[in-house]
């Protein structure tokens, strides 16, 4: 998954669980029927799970090309200078 | 969020806690009821009334257990517990009490009821003080739940007393 899907992900996760949450409390209440609430609460978590939980295409939109190790060797990292402890300044 | 693993994980702990949630309110909301379960005892007979070799008194009766307690029951009531007690005062205590029967009531249909019966339990005082006794006969009862707090109370019924002489 790509960052914007984790995100996703994650904040849909939620949302579902609250709102099945409240649903199968709101009925199993007005119904009397402790049974119903967690019937509709445990088939949310599984819808939930399969919603959310495996790497769905469309989690993935903003797709990041990682470099290819070769082509990241081409462009090493920037070495930080040991900086003196008098310049506050970092030389990149 | 980066793998399977870590969002499965995730959901899991966060819908446990919903979960947890979800039944400390299903708790709360037995607060909402306000019940009103009403009950007789009516002793039928006294069958023995003896002094047994260690010197304690014992008594056997015959009751009518007669009791409504429909009103107890809510969306999270899993059974109710109830039992009969005989409590009265004796030099030695200033409270005894003898639990007579009990019954576990399973469903709110079961709650209305009527039984003849004698007493389950042995009805022994710690001593030889029954002789004339006044005692009051309370009905208990605990409402168990589904999750969360247990109820429980009780209706006290005063006036009975037992015989002067063994018999």
């Amino acid at each position: 998954m790509d960052w914007q899907g984790q995100k996703i992900a994650e904040q849909l996760m939620q949302i579902m669980l609250i709102v099945f949450a409240v649903v199968a409390f709101s009925v199993g209440y007005v119904m009397g029927s402790f049974q119903m609430m967690i019937q509709i609460y445990a088939g949310g978590v599984v819808l939930t799970t399969l919603v959310t939980v495996p790497n769905w295409p469309w989690f993935n939109r903003y797709f990041l090309q990682w470099l290819d190790p070769s082509e990241a060797e081409k462009h090493p990292k920037p070495q930080i200078q040991p900086v003196n402890s008098k310049k506050k300044s970092v030389k990149k | 969020m980066h793998s399977f693993g870590y969002r499965a994980n995730a959901l899991l702990t966060f819908s446990v806690t919903i979960l947890a949630l979800m039944c400390a309110m299903a708790s709360l909301s037995d607060n909402l009821n306000s019940p009103s379960p009403t009950s007789q005892i009516q002793i039928l007979n006294i069958n023995w009334f003896q002094k047994q070799p260690h010197g304690n008194d014992e008594v056997s009766l015959t009751m009518n257990i007669t009791a409504d307690l429909q009103s107890l029951f809510t969306w999270n009531t899993k059974q109710v517990f109830v039992f009969v007690a005989a409590e009265y005062e004796t030099p030695k205590n200033s409270l005894n009490q003898v639990s007579l029967w009990d019954a576990i009531i399973p469903t709110k249909e079961h709650a209305n009821f009527w039984i003849q019966t004698a007493n389950k339990y042995r009805f022994v005082d710690q001593g030889s003080n029954l002789r004339g006794k006044e005692f009051n006969l309370t009905l208990h009862w605990h409402v168990m739940p589904k999750t969360g707090k247990m109820f429980a109370d009780k209706i006290v019924m005063s006036g009975y007393r037992l015989p002067e002489e063994y018999r």
